[in-house]
This record gives C-alpha cells, structure tokens and sequence, in this order.
C-alpha cells in the first residue's frame, strides 16, 4: 500500500463511527417515515384490535370462544380470562403472515429500492463502502422486525386491558403467575418474536441485491415465504421441514408453559442466526461485487 | 472486512472482468463455507455427545429386576418423548371422533382425561411429568401452542386443556387409583406393564449399558421365547443409581420402527416446585365435574398393548406372550377400547382381511402389534400374536 493510499484511507475512516451512526439514523427515519411503511404497521395495530373485539363480541353472553372446540389461533380461549392474552393471540395470528409480509415488503425494497429510484449511486458514492451500507440497510431491517412485533404487542396490550380483566394470570401448564410477571414474559416473547424475522429479513435482503426493481424484490421475498410456509404443511416432506425458517416460529408460545420449554425456541433461534448468516453473507458476496450502473 | 470496503466504494468503475469474476467466486465461497459450518455443526454434535456407552458394574438380570422393584423413586420431574407406531392407517381428523366417541362415558369435556391420553395412541409426543411422592403428581402433554395438563393433588384430580380453556375436575377416593386409570405413558408405566408379565416363556437379559437423558442407565432385553407372538423384543433402559425405568422400546418381530418407543429426553430428581401442583380453575374456564367415578373409569379407554390381558370379564387363552384375549361382543361395556363398538363397525369391517377356519369365519384387523379377529358371531379374539396364532386360538377356542 502506498503512503497515498494509507493516508486516503484513513482519512476516509476517521470520521466513520459518527458517520455510521448518522447514516443509520437517516436510513431508518427514511423507513419509518415511508408512507408503505406506515401502513404496515397501521394494519398490524389493527389486527390486535379487531381480534379485541371479535372474542368481546362473542363472549358478550358468557359463552366460551369458537364454541369452546379450540379452534382459532393459539392462546384466543384464554384471552377472556386475562387480557394479557390478546399480546399473545396477536402474535400468533400476525407472526404466520402479516409480520413476515410487512418485513419482507421492507427488506425486499432496502438494496433494490435505492437502485431502482437511481439512489444507490449516490449513497455509494459517499465514502460508506459498501459493506457498512449492507450492515446498516440490514441493521435498519431488523430494528424494523422489533417495531413491527412492538407494535402489534403494545396496541394488543391496550386493547386487551381495555376490554378484558387483567391481574394474575394462569399459564397453559395451569400454574399462576402474577401480572408483572406475565408483562415480563409477554416482552420476552416479543423479543423472540422479532429474533424469529431476523432470517426472514436476511433473506429479504439478498433477494433485494440480485436485482435493481425494487418490486420485484418484495414480490420474490414475499412468494418466497409463502413457498417455505405450504412446504412446511406437506407431511410427505417432514425430513426438510426443520431447516424451514418459520418451522418453529410458533415455539414462542413454550414461553407460557411453566417451566418454560426450551428446545424448539433454542432450535428456532438457532435456525434463524444460520438463515442470518448464510443469506447476509450471501448478500455480501453479491453486494460487495455488483455492478452499480443505475 | 475492512480492505473491501475502500476498496469497492472507489473500484466501481469496472475492472479487468476475469479479475472480478474470480472475487466474486470467492466472495460466494463465503456462505457456502457457512453452510457446510452449520452442516457440519448439525451432523456432528449429536455424535459427539454421544460419549458411548458408560462403563457400569455387572449387573445380573435378576438383581437388575429387584433393583427396579425396589427402586422408590418419590421426588421426580422431567420430559417424556413418546412415539407410537402402531401401523394403524392414518385416520386423521377421525382418530378425534374415536376418542370422542370413547369419551362418551364422561360427557364430552375436551379437559376430560380419559378422551385427551387416547391421543397418545398414535403419533409422536412430549410429554412433562412431575411427582411429588403419592399425592402430588402431574403429567402435561405439549401441543403446539397449547398444553393439557392432569393434575393430581391430594383428594382433587385437575384436567386442564388451555386450548379450548376447559376444566375437568375429579376427586381421587384413594391416592394411587387414579394412577391406574391413566393409559401408561412414562417409561415406569411400560416396564412395570411388563415386569408383571415375565415368566419362564420369558427370556431376560442385561444388554449393556447405555446413556439416557444424561444418566447412566442399564439395559434391559426381554425377548419372547414362545414362537406365534408379534413381540420381537423389548429393551428398557434403567437408571443405574436409582433403578428407574428411563427408557422403553418395543419392536416388533416384523422389524422396522418401534412400535412403542418412551423415554425422558431430560430428567431431574429434585423435589419440583410446591406451585407446579396448585391449580385453580381460569377465570371464565368452563369446569366439568366428573361425572360417577365408577362409571368413567370403567370407560377409560386402554392403551393397545394389554399385556397378560388382565381385563376383568375376559377370557385368556393361552399364556405367556401368546396368550389370546376372548369375549363376546354381545355383552357391552366389556369392551376393551371405545373405538370398536358402534356405528363405526361397518367402517372398520372394510379395513380387515377375511379368514375363515373351524370356528367359522371372521375378519382379521392387523396392526404391527395386536391383530384382533372379529368372528361373525360376535366374538372377538386378540392378542399380540401372528394371523395365524389366532385362527388356531380361535379354532381351540371353540
């Protein structure tokens, strides 16, 4: 390396720590403020309220919900007993489709997006590099993944100590738990909520390096998370399905058992860092050698 | 990662293309390396825990029989993998209307123990148990999302499914009853199961020792010395220092995949927590009294093995591992399973072979395990032996 060069170099790096921070910062005020983006998460504030309401309305006479067959997602008999429960039906009812959609709709766009509007260029040619720009646009992604899941739990949370009795509460194991410990371990459940999209959203983020629309990229992740979810329904492929990414995404549901059941959520979290892994550095690979001509 | 970074930001503008094409190739070879790491990392750590078999005392059969026997194992909780395969077709959203219809003893409560254990018949499980000496006991069974749990504590046995929110509730007259009442599902219930049944037609060995659940563990072989039985061998794997039963396995002589197969994936000795008994009914649960003790557990659905048949009501012929249970439909409520009786007998009919011999003609039903022969006057005939070991039962039987 020349003096030239190590003298360019590091003055291209001194700054770099705040200009990180300040890009970062850019990148997910411009997501956030993204009209798409609002009305994402306005439809996942919206699921929590309408469950609310369904089980309100028939639970109007006393009767147990969906006819006391436990039909529906998990958790909604029990959300007259507490309304801590909403936090949880909500999360099951949106972690199948709406939350993984609304991510993908968000990563799909973060490399593409920047390409197709012609924007790319100019965030390169400010001296991030690309690797950094990668680690933001997937930095950004994920603190997406933990709005989204927030969202859903706090606007479920709201509604469900509007509308039903709060206080203690009984796991599925039957045993109790006080309240605040079940707020804790609603968090915590949002918590792995969101670690369950982190291998959506990497996912996400390669497919939005391969190609410069930025529909495209939502259309293929989106499609692409309906393929794996109908492969993971099919008995007849059962050797495949625990690689699948959203195999164990309902495990977050062994956090209500008392003990906590900690295989499948190991297994979860386990599969979603390799998912993280192989597709960010998937996306690396294609990133960092890609031809920027638009 | 840093020499890239400067690098790419400034070298957009192409370069020689063979040169790139080859950093392109190797940047790829990153995720690949990635893969093969988790690869590597899924295939080789169950083989490395496996640290082989412990090296234990020799140990006689007999003496490991008395150790189990003796073993007073009070304070116990853990995780139970059961699987059974029982090669019955798969009758999927009708194995629930069996179960209900077996249930129709109680009153159709989904927290209704005797309707939920039946679901243990097939399929693969995970089952928590917890005992806190005789009074305090309690068995979950995991589903996704949901659990049912039995909760027996004192004078009050607790049912509790969270799926649909409903409660069952019975009373225990005396401890230790209610116990007998549930099919077997932890490895105890199994080898005790067995135990009772080794005789001279009976050979027993020790086969080893292996590791279960993190614990030394002895292994048990029972083999049938009898020919006509569908039994080919059972293995149970007892904890060395507490001479509990850990692990389960029957195969059929048919071979293949274990008919029956339970074992704690995970198991502590320690006292479990006083609250983990204490149960009180959900706000808004819907509570279903037991109904006639008698009655419901005269109903209580068996599991498919009855090993030595020891039903009240029936008829054994035979002995040993061949022996061949015997009654006559006519009398109801001798049945020994709920989903036999009723209007799904013409169903049924269609899944069996036809046979006929001296006792006249019937219809065999085969599973890997216990084949039955419904005669065409209303007898039934079954036990874990071969078509043929029936027929002749039957035929001796007349």
């Amino acid at each position: 390396m020349s003096r030239v060069d190590a003298v360019r170099a590091d003055a291209v790096r001194r700054p770099s720590a705040l200009w990180t921070f300040g890009l970062l910062r850019s990148e997910l005020v411009t997501t956030v403020r993204r009209w798409r983006t609002l009305a994402l998460l306005g439809v996942l504030a919206a699921v929590p309220v309408l469950v609310g309401i369904a089980v309100k309305i028939e639970t109007r006479d006393g009767g147990p919900v969906g006819g006391g067959h436990g039909e529906g997602p998990a958790f909604i008999t029990q959300i007259t007993n507490n309304g801590l429960f909403l936090v949880f039906t909500a999360l099951a009812a949106t972690l199948p489709v709406f939350l993984p959609m609304a991510v993908g709709v968000v990563a799909g766009d973060a490399i593409a997006g920047e390409a197709g509007a012609g924007t790319l260029r100019y965030l390169l040619v400010a001296p991030a590099g690309r690797t950094r720009l990668l680690l933001i646009k997937y930095a950004t992604v994920m603190a997406f993944c933990l709005l989204a899941t927030l969202v859903v739990a706090v606007s479920a949370l709201a509604v469900g100590a509007l509308l039903f009795p709060t206080g203690e509460l009984t796991t599925i194991s039957g045993t109790r738990i006080s309240f605040a410990e079940g707020l804790g371990r609603a968090l915590l459940i949002a918590l792995v909520v969101a670690a369950s999209l982190v291998g959506m959203a990497a996912l996400g983020l390669f497919v939005s390096t391969l190609t410069n629309s930025g529909i495209a990229a939502m259309a293929t992740t989106v499609g692409l998370l309906i393929t794996v979810q109908i492969v993971d329904q099919i008995p007849q492929l059962q050797a495949l399905q625990p690689y699948l990414f959203p195999h164990y995404w309902l495990s977050f549901a062994d956090l209500m058992r008392e003990p906590v059941y900690w295989d499948d959520l190991v297994r979860n979290l386990g599969l979603q860092g390799v998912y993280a892994a192989v597709f960010g550095s998937a996306a690396w690979a294609r990133f960092t050698a890609k031809d920027i001509s638009v | 990662m840093a020499p890239y970074e400067s690098d790419d930001a400034v070298d957009a503008t192409r370069d020689a293309a063979s040169r790139s094409g080859r950093r392109t190739a190797a940047r790829y070879a990153v995720p690949v390396a990635v893969v093969g790491v988790a690869a590597a990392t899924i295939g080789l750590v169950p083989a490395l825990a496996d640290s082989g078999d412990p090296d234990l005392p020799r140990i006689s059969a007999q003496q490991l029989i008395e150790k189990i026997a003796k073993s007073d194992v009070q304070q116990v909780s853990g995780t139970v993998k059961i699987s059974t395969d029982l090669g019955l077709p798969d009758l999927g959203g009708l194995e629930n209307s069996l179960a209900s219809g077996a249930a129709q003893g109680g009153d159709g409560s989904s927290a209704d123990p005797t309707s939920k254990l039946t679901e243990l018949v097939s399929g693969t499980h995970t089952l928590r148990v917890a005992t806190d000496g005789p009074e305090r006991q309690k068995l979950s069974l995991l589903e996704s999302g949901a659990e049912y749990s039995l909760i027996h504590n004192g004078k009050d046995v607790w049912g509790y499914d969270s799926k649909s929110n409903e409660v069952y509730h019975g009373t225990a007259d005396d401890s230790g009853k209610e116990h007998r009442t549930k099919p077997p599902a932890t490895p105890k219930d199994f080898a005790d199961e067995v135990l009772k049944s080794v005789d001279d037609t009976t050979s027993v060995t020790v086969d080893g020792t292996a590791q279960v659940a993190g614990r030394d563990a002895y292994r048990l072989l029972i083999q049938p010395r009898q020919s006509g039985t569908t039994v080919g061998a059972i293995s149970i794997a007892v904890d060395a220092r507490t001479g509990m039963p850990l692990k389960f396995t029957l195969t059929p002589k048919s071979g293949g995949a274990a008919v029956v197969d339970a074992g704690f994936t995970q198991v502590s000795f320690a006292r479990p927590a006083g609250s983990t008994f204490d149960f009180t009914p959900p706000k808004g649960a819907k509570v279903t009294e037991e109904k006639d003790g008698a009655e419901a557990r005269e109903h209580a659905p068996k599991h498919g093995e009855d090993f030595a048949g020891g039903l009240q009501g029936l008829n054994v012929l035979g002995e040993g591992w061949t022996s061949v249970a015997t009654f006559d439909t006519g009398s109801e409520g001798g049945l020994p399973t709920g989903s036999e009786g009723g209007d799904l007998g013409g169903f049924l009919g269609s899944l069996g072979d036809q046979v006929s011999g001296k006792f006249g003609k019937g219809t065999v039903f085969s599973t890997r395990l216990v084949n039955a022969l419904i005669t065409d006057d209303g007898k039934v005939y079954a036990g874990a032996v071969t078509k043929d070991a029936l027929v002749k039962a039957a035929d001796a039987g007349k």
